[in-house]
Formats: C-alpha cells, sequence, structure tokens
C-alpha cells in the first residue's frame, strides 16, 4: 500500500498538540489569575492580620498615625448594592423572559431580543455617566438629599446592567420547558397564564436561578457604574441612601496612587483575590445548577 | 475463487458501539472488480460494516474492532497503518448525497487538491475524466463554476461519486447510495454502478431486493450483526441455503 | 372560569408591562446621550486633540486610541479563541479534560473586569516588563475577550453539517486538511458575529485599562506598542469624575458618550444583522 511520509503522520499529530495546547489555555489562564492573585495579595499578611483582614470594618490604608486594613465595609457594600439590585431586575427580568418566552408574537420576539442585547452593548461607564447626570439628580430631587451618589443608585445602575444577561438565559430556560407540560396542563383547562406559573416557570426554576446567579455575578464584578455613582465614601453605610464603596470601586480608584510593592498595593490585590473567590463560588453554582443534566454535552 | 483475486477478506470481524456488539463474527470474501451487495433488515449492522472497511468508525468515540480485514492481503488495522492513505484507496459515498458548498468544478478538485496536484491543465484533466466516468459529464460540462447544490440530487449523487472518483480508488463503498433518489436517477446509478465494476471493487449497502439482484455480483446477507449467507447473487436469490434468507428474500419478514 | 380569566388578562398585563419598562430604560438612555450629546458633535470634535486642560477641543486621540487597543484584543483574542475553539469541537474527546475546559471557559467569562485589570497589571505590566502601556492593554482585553471569542467559534464550527468533514476524510483528505479547507471556511460568518460583539464590548471596558495603560490626557497618539494612549471610555470617566471643572466639560461628555455609544452600538448592530442573515441562509 503506498504510504505517506512519516512525517506528514507525525505533522497531524503535532497539529493536535497544538490545537490541545490552545485548548487548554483556559485552564491555564484562570489558574494564572488565581496564582497571581495570590502571590500580590498574600504579602499584605505580613504586616495585616487576616482577622483585621476579614473582620475589620475601618478600611483606612493611607492615614499616617492609624492605618487599618478591615474588608467588611467594603464587602457590605458590595453586597448592599447587588441585593438591591436584584431584588428589581430579577422579577422585571423573570416577567420580561417570560413575555418573550410565551406571550410575545414571534415576530414581536425577533425584533424585542435583539433590543435586549443592545442594552448588554452598552458601556459600563456610560451606564456610571447616566447614574451621575441622570438617576442621581433624580434621587437627590425625589428624597430630598444633597446628592443623589449613594447605594440606591449603584443598586439601580447594576439592575439596568444585570437584567439583559437575567433576560436572556431566563428566557433560554423557559422556552426549553417541553411542549407537551404545557399541554398537559391545559387540556385540564386550565388557562395558559394558571399554567405558565403553575408548570412552565417551576419547570424552568434551575435555569432561572441560573439567570439570577449570573446576574449577580456580574453585579458583584461590576466597577464602572458603582465606581461613579455611589459616592465613593469608605465608611461602613447605614442606610440605602449613604454613600457606600464597594470592593471593586476601592480597587479601582486606589490601585492607580498606590506605590507598587507596598502593603497598601498588596491590599488591593487581596480585595481582587476575595472578589474573585466571591464570583467563582457564584458562576460556580450556576454553572452546577445549569449543567446539571448536561454531563455528556 | 483463489485468494488473489478476492480484493477484500474479513475474517471474524467483531465491532462494537461502547458495550453493544454490532457485529459478530463477520467473515466475508469481496472479489475483484465485482459488485457485491449487502443486504438485510434495518439495524442489522451493513453500514456499519461497509464502515469498517475505510475505517470511518474510527471518528466514532468509543468504538472497538477485532478480527481482521485485509485488502489486497493487507490488514488494515495493523497498528502503523495510514488512515489517510487507505481512504484515499477505498472511496466512499454516502446514503444522502453530500456535496460540499462549492461550484461543480471544485467538488471534484477537492480530493486531488488536497493530495497535491496544483497544475492547472492536470486537474481540469481529473475533474473531466472523472465526471465522464460518473456519467455527469454530458449534464454539467457547461456549468462547472456553478454550486454543486443548486443540481438536482441524482446529479449530485453522481457528483458525489465524481468526486470519489476523482482521488483514484480501486475500491468504492457505497451506503444506499440511491435512497434518496427517484426511479429515473436510480436507474442511471445502477448504470453506472455496472459500468465502474470493470474498473473499481464495489461494495454497495441496499434495501432493495431488486436493486440487488439487478446489479450485483456476489450478495451478502446480514441479520442482527450476523452474515447469515453469502455467495453469488444468483444463488442467494433463486437456491438459499438458510431458511431466514429465503424469508427475507420473499419478503416474508423484516 | 370567570376570575380566572381575568387573572390571565391582569398577568399577561404585567408581563407586557414589564417589557415596556425595559424599552423605556432602553429609550431613556439612548436619548438622553443622543439629545445631550449631538450638540457637540461636530467635526472638530471628531478630529481634533483636546485643548486648554481638556476643556475645549475634541477626542481624536482618544478615538484612535480605542481604535489600537481594539485590533490589539482581536489580534489576541481571535486567533486564540479559534484555535481554542478547534481543540474544543475537532479534536477533543468527551472526557474530564473536556469538561474542564468548558468550566474554565464559563468561569473565565464571570471573571470581573477589574479582576482582569489586576492580572494584566502584575503579569504583563510588572512580570513581563510591558509597563503600563497598549501593548499590556490589549493584551489584558485579548485575555478577557477570550471567553467570548471561544464560545462563538465552537458554536459556528458546531453549525457546519458533519458531511463536510466526513466527505472530505472519506477521500483520504488528512484531517488538519479537511478542517482548514472543508470546514473552517463555511464557520467564518459565525465566528465573525461572536467576535464582533466580543470586540464591542472590549472597546467599550474601562476596569482593565485602568492601571494597564490608559493615560489620562496625551497631546499626541500612541508611537508604538509601549506607548500609553487614550481611550473614549477612559475619557468618558475622567470627563465626569475627574476633571477639575465638571460642570463646564459636561457638554464634552456626553458628546464623548455618543462617540462611544455609536461606535459599540454600531459593532454590535453589525453582528446582530449578521447573525440573522446567517440564520436565514442556512433554513
Ligand atoms: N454511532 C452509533 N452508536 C451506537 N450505536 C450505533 C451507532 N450507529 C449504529 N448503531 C447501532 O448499531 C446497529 C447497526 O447499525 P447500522 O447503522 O450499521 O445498521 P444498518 O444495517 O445500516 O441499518 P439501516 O438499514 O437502517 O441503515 C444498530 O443497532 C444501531 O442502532
Ligand atoms: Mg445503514
Amino acid at each position: 500500500m503506498q504510504k505517506r511520509g512519516k512525517l506528514s503522520k507525525f505533522k497531524e499529530k503535532a497539529i493536535e498538540w497544538f490545537f490541545f495546547g490552545n485548548g487548554i489555555l483556559a485552564i491555564i489562564i484562570l489558574i494564572g489569575i488565581f496564582t497571581l492573585l495570590l502571590k500580590e495579595g498574600l504579602p499584605t499578611f505580613q504586616e495585616v492580620s487576616i482577622k483585621e483582614f476579614l473582620t475589620s470594618t475601618d478600611w483606612n490604608p493611607t492615614s499616617y498615625s492609624n492605618r487599618s486594613y478591615g474588608i467588611v465595609s467594603l464587602v457590605y457594600s458590595t453586597l448592599l448594592v447587588t441585593v438591591g439590585s436584584l431584588i428589581f431586575a430579577v422579577p422585571l427580568g423573570i416577567a420580561c423572559a417570560a413575555y418573550l418566552a410565551e406571550v410575545a408574537h414571534p415576530r414581536m420576539r425577533e425584533i424585542l431580543k435583539p433590543t435586549v442585547e443592545i442594552l448588554a452593548g452598552i458601556p459600563s461607564v456610560v451606564i456610571g455617566f447616566l447614574g451621575i447626570v441622570l438617576v442621581g439628580p433624580m434621587i437627590a430631587k425625589v428624597f430630598n438629599l444633597s446628592n443623589g451618589l449613594n447605594a440606591i443608585n449603584g443598586s439601580i445602575l447594576l439592575g439596568v446592567m444585570a437584567l439583559p444577561t437575567i433576560i436572556s438565559i431566563s428566557e433560554d430556560a423557559i422556552s426549553a420547558v417541553p411542549e407537551e407540560y404545557k399541554q398537559a396542563s391545559l387540556a385540564l383547562g386550565t388557562n395558559e397564564w394558571h399554567t405558565l406559573i403553575t408548570v412552565t416557570l417551576p419547570a424552568a426554576l434551575s435555569g432561572i436561578i441560573a439567570a439570577v446567579m449570573l446576574g449577580m455575578g456580574r453585579a458583584i464584578g461590576e466597577t464602572m457604574a458603582v465606581l461613579m455613582a455611589t459616592g465613593n465614601a469608605p465608611a461602613f453605610p447605614e442606610s440605602i441612601f449613604d454613600s457606600v464603596r464597594t470592593m471593586t470601586a476601592t480597587i479601582a480608584v486606589e490601585l492607580g496612587e498606590v506605590p507598587y510593592n507596598t502593603t497598601h498595593y498588596y491590599s488591593l490585590f487581596a480585595i481582587g483575590l476575595v472578589l474573585f473567590l466571591m464570583t467563582f463560588v457564584v458562576n460556580l453554582i450556576s454553572d452546577l445548577v445549569l449543567h446539571k443534566y448536561g454531563e455528556g454535552e | 475463487m483463489t485468494n488473489s483475486t478476492h480484493k477484500i477478506i474479513v475474517e471474524d470481524l467483531d465491532f462494537y458501539y461502547d458495550d453493544f456488539q454490532a457485529l459478530e463474527k463477520v467473515s466475508l470474501k469481496a472479489p475483484a472488480n465485482q459488485v457485491t451487495a449487502l443486504i438485510g433488515p434495518s439495524g442489522c449492522g451493513k453500514s456499519t460494516f461497509l464502515r469498517t472497511l475505510n475505517r470511518m468508525n474510527d471518528l466514532i468515540e468509543g468504538t472497538q474492532v477485532e478480527g481482521k480485514v485485509l485488502i489486497d492481503n493487507e490488514d488494515i488495522y495493523q497498528d502503523d497503518l495510514d488512515v489517510v492513505s487507505l481512504r484515499k484507496r477505498v472511496g466512499m459515498v454516502f446514503q444522502d448525497p453530500n456535496p460540499f458548498p462549492k461550484s461543480i468544478y471544485d467538488n471534484v478538485a477537492y480530493g486531488p487538491k488536497a493530495h497535491g496536484i496544483k497544475d492547472k491543465d492536470k486537474l481540469d484533466d481529473i475533474v473531466e475524466k472523472s465526471l465522464k466516468r460518473a456519467a455527469l459529464w454530458d449534464e454539467v460540462h457547461d456549468r462547472l463554476d456553478k454550486s454543486a447544490i443548486g443540481i438536482s440530487g441524482g446529479q449530485q449523487q453522481r457528483l458525489c461519486i465524481a468526486r470519489a472518483l476523482a482521488v483514484n480508488p480501486d475500491v468504492i463503498l457505497m451506503d444506499e447510495p440511491t435512497s434518496a433518489l427517484d426511479p429515473v436517477a436510480t436507474a442511471k446509478i445502477e448504470e453506472l454502478v455496472e459500468e465502474l465494476k470493470e474498473n473499481y471493487t464495489i461494495i454497495i449497502v441496499t434495501h432493495s431486493m431488486q436493486q440487488a439482484a439487478r446489479i450485483s455480483d456476489y450478495t451478502a446477507f446480514f441479520l442482527t450483526g450476523e452474515i447469515v449467507e453469502a455467495g453469488p447473487t444468483e444463488k442467494i436469490f433463486e437456491r438459499p441455503e438458510d431458511q431466514r434468507t429465503e424469508d427475507y428474500i420473499t419478503g416474508r419478514f423484516g | 372560569m370567570e376570575s380566572s380569566n381575568l387573572k390571565q388578562k391582569i398577568g399577561f398585563n404585567i408581563l407586557r408591562l414589564s417589557m415596556l419598562v425595559i424599552l423605556l430604560i432602553l429609550g431613556v438612555i439612548l436619548y438622553d446621550i443622543i439629545s445631550k450629546g449631538i450638540g457637540v458633535i461636530n467635526w472638530q470634535f471628531i478630529t481634533a486633540a483636546p485643548k486648554n486642560g481638556m476643556t475645549e477641543g475634541g477626542i481624536w486621540p482618544a478615538i484612535v486610541g480605542t481604535f489600537y487597543v481594539t485590533v490589539i484584543t482581536a489580534v489576541v483574542a481571535v486567533p486564540l479563541g479559534v484555535f481554542a475553539a478547534i481543540y474544543l469541537n475537532e479534536y477533543a474527546r468527551q472526557g474530564k479534560i473536556t469538561r474542564l475546559i468548558r468550566m474554565a471557559i464559563r468561569n473565565l467569562a464571570g471573571v470581573p473586569s477589574i479582576v482582569y485589570g489586576l492580572f494584566g497589571l502584575a503579569l504583563f505590566v510588572n512580570v513581563l516588563g510591558f509597563g503600563t502601556s497598549i501593548l499590556s492593554a490589549g493584551l489584558t482585553l485579548g485575555l478577557m475577550t477570550l471567553p467570548v471569542t471561544i464560545t462563538a467559534s465552537e458554536e459556528a464550527l458546531k453549525a457546519v453539517p458533519n458531511s463536510y468533514r466526513h466527505g472530505s476524510l472519506a477521500l483520504g483528505v488528512s484531517k488538519w486538511h479537511s478542517i482548514r479547507t472543508n470546514v473552517l471556511p463555511y464557520a467564518i460568518p459565525g465566528i465573525l458575529t461572536g467576535t464582533i460583539l466580543g470586540l464591542a464590548r472590549a472597546a467599550g471596558e474601562t476596569a482593565p485599562i485602568l492601571f494597564t495603560g490608559a493615560a489620562f490626557f496625551l497631546p499626541f497618539l500612541p508611537q508604538s506598542l509601549s506607548s500609553q494612549f487614550m481611550a473614549l471610555p477612559y475619557h468618558l470617566y475622567i470627563m465626569s469624575t475627574q476633571h477639575h471643572d465638571i460642570a463646564k466639560v459636561r457638554p464634552l461628555a456626553y458628546g464623548t458618550a455618543l462617540v462611544l455609544i455609536v461606535l459599540v452600538l454600531s459593532m454590535n448592530l453589525i453582528a446582530i444583522l449578521l447573525r440573522s442573515w446567517l440564520r436565514k441562509k442556512n433554513k
């Protein structure tokens, strides 16, 4: 039998290895991010105790007399604006998803879905800008405050930014509910609304939970909108009308000004590490929920 | 018949999809320059068997082969065999015509080009010869640069045959090549198969008993992964030895 | 029965209303920026550099900077993304490693952009010594965009019928040659669609470039890969929060925002149109 040279077989193998190398790049990058955050973040704890870092509410690394590196108020602020955003974005997002999947005329859906994508396409810095020029003054006026750069402003912006994620993934989940389920319910004489509430949405629940988790991951990790619109006071917020400073905003504000390789510099990486782990867990949960049955994808 | 006139010799072939055994102890000798038909009810393993002959089954994950397949007395499952060269020699025509979304010319020239032929005159020559052998030249010679997707199903299937011929194989495997075609197109392909056997060894899977009887010299009857009976087509159809073969041929089951 | 029909009517209307709220939000965003930004847009605003402590002049260096950094992003994210997708869709066998890769990709997509900024600072600026430069920023954005290009390319490859692969392999064509000549070409429009979406997002990102190369103000265009650069999103951030006379430069900020969303949304629109054209073609 006529044979190709050994060379061409070797070439094929080499090509396969080349692509394999590219394939595992994602794993390498993920590990790389984690490792570098560790490397740059851990030196913080030569000067600061882990206990202080994780339990103190004082974040004041630039004080001359009494430096402190507690991230509690930063984490709390992040969670406060995130929860605030989800409170309105989740019901609104699911309702939109249900509308798109179950109520809207197909032709209407074809127009509306890209429109939602357009919302997702607006850069976060533009959303943050609108927080300053539009949402802030509105909040100040409605609640009679001196300015509207506070937690609630951040929540509104984050909610707007999380909406497209929540809508599109929930919509996929709702559309994926088998037609037979709905038919079975409708055949029992219940109407479409009842079917939606009692059959379709519960059947799509895991997908909807994943959508909410992903939206939440986005909100926790979002930087520019909260940086620009929440006022950035590093104190522990007393109410949703207080100015807050999230973990992301702290990194963004301070990293540009600190000298490299100081404890302050390291501590910002340590915050990054905590942030990375938080979003990692949130994403992992949504991943597990979403791909529970997807073992053999 | 002696070994030398047998192009393909299969001995005790077992085939598994994961745990499922699709072929069991299959043995078959296919004579050179003849048409061998594989018949049998749906799901009995005809396509699986056909794909073991050019190792297309390698593309399916979790499959496993045991036994021997000799082509020109060479074991095609030996360790250092080059599958790519094997497939160059053992061409295949699929059940559904699968022209590439390229021009008619580029479809036929695709294989030769991939195998390193760059000379335009040479390629023109191969394309013309292959299309003529596939009895398609007269219908398409004036629109070789048109997309292959635009021609009829029967023409597409003949184009796929031309595409296979262009790389100069000596065996051609066909998996129900006419099942997606109308009677006129089918007749053309059958005629073509008869002509091709002069230069090629042909193995064809078919669902149609009449087709097998019309075009094949040799027939193997498959049932649940085994060959029940194989022999000259005339004998299989007129004097089957096994009751199950007779039942199948007379349409009493399947 | 009557009451349940009433419930349905109310329920569906609530859903419709929710959709309207989304449209309203989008409408307000676009209206505010367009109506207040359009006034400052003129030839000079587009083609001049900022002047007088950025209280006058235009945004040309920021436009060019964003263009350059997006090109670097594409140079990183597109080939690596396509290669990884080729591995996943054409070569990988189902198994632990493949599952792990997919999980890593989904997780990378969820890593906050500021964390990419930290990573870029540590790796490209410091460890590899590229300094704060357009190269470091582009590489950082490239890694951030990688999960998008991988996912998009994989979907595009998946959409290519197996019969093309098998048809080619059955002719004794090698696997790589089959992929290169008979699979990849048909995936390109799909790859392009996803890639444009990913690049649009990268072009509008601020957090990853904050510490890796974006500059407050540069009177000239980036000269080499190691130059710092102005970028539209960063410029908008500066003009709306860091400038010494914020009230005075507010119109310029609006103009910048308008240019930025026109740029990003037109990239989105191109991708969306390309995709719907593709879907029609494939039907
Ligand atoms: N990729 C696969 N994975 C697992 N099992 C398979 C696969 N392909 C075929 N089989 C099984 O192997 C057996 C033989 O299938 P095969 O396609 O070879 O039959 P066939 O004789 O060609 O049938 P038909 O006449 O319907 O084409 C069947 O039981 C089928 O279900
Ligand atoms: Mg078959």
